[in-house]
């Protein structure tokens, strides 16, 4: 493989940027627990970074992106293991010249981003230790599963079993694979731990909005990394997908707030940070599937689901603390489900695998957005189960939540002997 | 000596500060509360969830003064604090046995 500086350059810099989101992410949670539980709510991002960076470079490379094996669930654990003496013809990225170890590092952060975001669904209760475990065993189980599955030549792949019946589904970004299967892990999670003390009856209102603001403004940039990244490529659907990260997110967020002016009166800043998020996690899988109008259509239906989806909680009474549930499920349902509708393959920009059809409103009949539902649903139950039996299994050994009086009092004491705002 | 307690809107400190100085009080003590009276509390809609809030921010206003002070200092409160509306707060006086100024240590009247 004869090495492109300038993807390389490009992968390199998408790489960095989409590490930067889960420090946003930490932000964008942080801001909103309460005052005594920021740092633990943070330390769970962060721990995410230290566990998935160490864990990607033994084994988890290997075995989401290895030769396929145990039966076609995982790739070969031992094919990378470490990482060592690796060639660049058999990059992910080889066919645009970007070097082996720039894409493993390039996927890492994906996974790192993913785990983090199911924080949020435990935020206030959640020990930092057991989480680093839970760390571990879910990328080991779930997330492989799942990356391998639709980008690791698996089922959900152009060469797999989906595409052979149906048509191959477009998940250009980590639609399914990050936020499907995010928003999937929050919910069992979120029921696995149980509600926060009040929860129902108290009001968990942010402590820092302008730290929100703040890391939604953060996720946002890189996930122009994540997004356009996503072609390993410095090229025009690189542009596309970069332009639909733009303005889809734009357009949710708009509607959010409409939504809550119509429905509670006032248009918030959570609702306007959040809204971003939604909109950026519907478009992940349709940015180079899609055309302006489509990402736009993309946006708006996503910002209005989500606004709506994130009061479901307290008529089903799960706690998913900060919406985890209502923003990266149903904003991955939405993107994925979306593509059916208006992937527009033929439009000059855009790109999707060998196999994929154009979507209903360009001239393509429902098989698209069948088999789009088809691994929508698939991630949702893999992920769903897999990490209930997981955390269940964490709970029963050595425990995953605090003491009731941690939790009244202070959980950044308890677990981490500090305060974030320490009267000097 | 008497003591001046207000529980009054956080919104009105400034005018009530003002008023009790045109009246010749020299010192004020102000701090932040919390609570409910007659109004109770009230319900307010967030991120589509609607839930109670028990106990209103209110702000509390303590005052020495002498006996013959209190009931101008208390008129004083209650006119400029007055908004007409439910939660305005109350104001009460109640008998102070002694007062003692920390950096002199003067007793009784001389201390206020």
């Amino acid at each position: 493989m004869v090495i492109d500086a300038g993807n390389t350059a490009w992968m390199i810099m998408a790489t960095a940027l989409v590490l930067l989101m889960t420090p946003g992410l930490a932000l964008f949670y942080g801001g909103m627990v309460s005052a005594k539980s920021v740092l633990n709510m943070m330390m769970l991002n962060f721990g995410a970074i230290g566990v998935v960076a160490v864990a990607w470079s033994l084994w988890g490379y290997s075995l989401t992106f290895g030769p396929t094996w145990a039966g076609g669930i995982f790739g070969d654990p031992s094919t990378y293991f470490g990482l060592n003496g690796v060639s660049d013809a058999e990059s992910l990225g080889a066919a645009t010249g970007v070097p082996f170890l720039v894409m493993v590092a390039f996927q890492a952060t994906f996974a790192i981003i993913t785990v983090a975001l199911v924080s949020g669904a435990v935020a206030d209760r959640t020990r930092f230790g057991p989480w680093l475990v839970f760390v571990v065993l879910w990328l080991t189980f779930v997330y492989a599963a799942v990356a391998h599955a639709v980008w690791g030549g698996g089922f959900a792949s152009a060469d797999g079993a989906i595409a052979d019946a149906l048509s191959t589904p477009i998940d250009f970004a980590g639609g399914t694979v990050v936020h499907i299967n995010a928003g999937a892990a929050a919910l069992a999670l979120a029921l696995v731990l149980g509600p926060r003390l009040g929860f129902g009856r108290v009001a968990f209102k942010p402590h820092n909005m302008p730290f929100v603001l703040m890391g939604s403004a953060l996720l946002w940039f890189g996930w122009f990394g994540f997004n356009a990244g996503s072609e390993f490529a410095a090229d025009a659907t690189a542009g596309r997908a970069f332009l639909n990260t733009l303005i889809a997110p734009a357009a949710a967020m708009l509607a959010w707030c409409l939504v809550e002016r119509i429905r509670d009166g006032k248009p918030t800043s959570l609702g306007a940070a959040s809204g971003i998020v939604g909109g950026l996690v519907a478009i992940t899988p349709a940015a180079a599937a899609v055309d302006t109008f489509g990402a736009l259509a993309t946006g708006v239906v996503a910002g209005t689901l989500c606004a709506l989806a994130v009061t479901l909680k307290y008529r089903w009474r799960y706690d998913d603390s900060l919406d985890v549930v209502g923003v990266h499920l149903v904003g991955g349902m939405v993107g994925t489900l979306m593509i059916g509708f208006f992937a527009h393959l033929d439009e000059g920009t855009t790109w999707a695998p060998d196999g994929a059809l154009n979507g209903l409103l360009y001239g393509g009949d429902l098989t698209q957005l069948v088999s789009q539902a088809v691994v929508a649903f698939l991630a949702l139950a893999v992920s769903f189960t897999g990490t209930a039996i997981i955390a269940q299994l964490l709970k029963v050994t050595i425990g995953f939540r605090v003491s009731s009086e941690v939790e009244r009092n202070s959980i950044d004491i308890a677990e981490h002997g500090e305060a974030a705002y320490e009267e000097a | 000596m008497k003591l001046v307690t207000a529980i009054i809107q956080p919104h009105r400190v400034d005018e009530v500060r003002a008023a009790v100085e045109a009246v010749g009080v020299k010192g004020v003590t102000v701090s932040e509360a919390a609570g409910y009276g007659r109004q109770k509390g009230h319900t307010e809609v967030y991120r589509g969830a609607e839930y109670t809030v028990d106990l209103v921010p209110k702000t509390r206003l303590e005052i020495l003064v002498d006996d013959a002070d209190a009931a101008a200092v208390t008129d004083a409160i209650v006119s400029a604090a007055q908004t007409g509306k439910i939660g305005d707060g109350k104001v009460w006086v109640v008998p102070v046995d002694d007062v003692a100024r920390v950096r002199t240590g003067e007793h009784g009247a001389d201390a206020l």
